[in-house]
C-alpha cells in the first residue's frame, strides 16, 4: 500500500504565474511521456519483472513519479486558479476552461487527454526496461523545451529539479538493462516468456 | 528551527534517502552505501518527529503517531504560502 506525507517532494509557490507556461507543464500532467505515464507505466510493468532488483526500482521510480505527479499538478493549479477569463483566452486555454474550468485535468498542452495507451507494458522484461530508458530521455526533453519558455525561476527551479530526476532514472534503468543482460547474456530473452 | 526550516531540512535529508534507496535497488550489496542509508533514515526519522511533535502529523494512516497539529485543517502542498 502508499503511505501519503502532506508535503511536496521539492518546494512550489508560484506567485508570478505564467498562463502559457502551466499551458506546457500539461505536456507533464497527462501528456504520454508525462508523470501520470511513467508512474502508472513502471507500477504496472513491475509485476512481471524477473529479478529483484528490476522490481524494486521499478516499484520505488514508480514511486517517486506520483510525487512528481504532484508537482506537476501543484505547478498548474497555482497558475490557473487565480487567472481570469481574459488570460485564460489570451493563453489559449478557453477550451480547456470551457471543459476543465480552472480545475487541474490529465490533458496534454493540446488538450488531448491521457490514455492507457502511453502505459507502455508488454510484459518482457527487455522492451520493457528499454521503453523505460526512452521514456525518461523522452522526458527530459520535454522538461528542456517547457523550460526553454520562461525566464521565471518560480517554475525554473522546480523544472530544474524534474529534469536531474530523469537523468537519474535513466541511469537506475540503464543499470536494470545491464542486470537483465548478464541475467541473459545471449540475448536469449525468449526463455523468460516461458 | 522555524516550521519551513525544518520542513526544508526534512527534504533535504529525504532527498538524500531517495537517491540512496534508489542506488540501492540496483546495488543492494553495496555496504557503504547501506550505511550511508541507514544513517540518514535515522536522521530522517528524528526530523519527522521533531516536527511531528511541535506542528503535527506529516503522514495519515497510523504513520505520524502524535496528538498535536490537525491534519485536515493544515495546510495542503498544493497551496500557496
Amino acid at each position: 500500500m502508499w503511505i501519503y506525507q502532506k508535503k511536496l517532494e521539492f518546494p512550489i509557490n508560484i506567485t508570478t504565474p505564467d498562463l502559457a507556461v502551466a499551458k506546457a507543464l500539461m505536456a507533464q500532467y497527462g501528456g504520454p511521456d508525462s508523470e501520470l505515464g511513467a508512474a502508472m507505466r513502471y507500477l504496472t510493468q513491475r509485476f512481471s519483472m524477473p529479478d529483484d532488483r528490476l522490481r524494486a526500482t521499478l516499484n520505488d521510480i514508480g514511486t517517486e513519479e506520483i510525487a512528481h505527479w504532484e508537482m506537476i499538478g501543484t505547478m498548474i493549479h497555482q497558475s490557473i486558479e487565480g487567472a481570469s477569463l481574459q488570460e485564460l483566452k489570451d493563453a489559449g486555454l478557453a477550451g480547456y476552461y470551457t471543459i476543465h474550468g480552472r480545475g487541474v485535468y490529465p490533458a496534454d498542452p493540446n488538450g488531448v487527454p491521457f490514455t492507457a495507451s502511453y502505459i507502455a507494458a508488454t510484459g518482457d522484461p527487455v522492451a520493457d526496461i528499454a521503453e523505460d530508458m526512452a521514456a525518461e530521455q523522452k522526458a527530459r526533453a520535454a522538461y528542456e523545451h517547457i523550460m526553454n519558455q520562461t525566464q521565471n525561476e518560480q517554475y525554473l527551479a522546480p523544472l530544474r529539479f524534474l529534469r536531474e530526476r530523469e537523468v537519474v532514472h535513466f541511469q537506475r534503468f540503464s543499470e536494470c538493462w545491464n542486470i537483465l543482460m548478464e541475467l541473459y547474456p545471449d540475448g536469449r530473452q525468449n526463455k523468460l516468456r516461458g | 528551527m522555524t516550521e519551513n526550516e525544518l520542513l526544508t531540512r526534512i527534504s533535504e535529508v529525504q532527498f538524500v534517502c531517495v537517491e540512496l534507496n534508489l542506488y540501492l535497488d540496483t546495488h543492494p550489496t553495496d555496504t557503504e552505501a547501506r550505511s550511508d542509508y541507514y544513517s540518514y533514515s535515522k536522521l530522517l526519522d528524528e526530523l519527522i518527529t521533531e516536527y511531528e511533535t511541535e506542528y503535527g502529523p506529516l503522514m495519515g494512516f497510523g504513520h505520524s503517531p502524535v496528538n498535536t497539529g490537525c491534519w485536515v485543517c493544515s495546510e495542503w502542498p498544493w497551496e500557496r504560502e
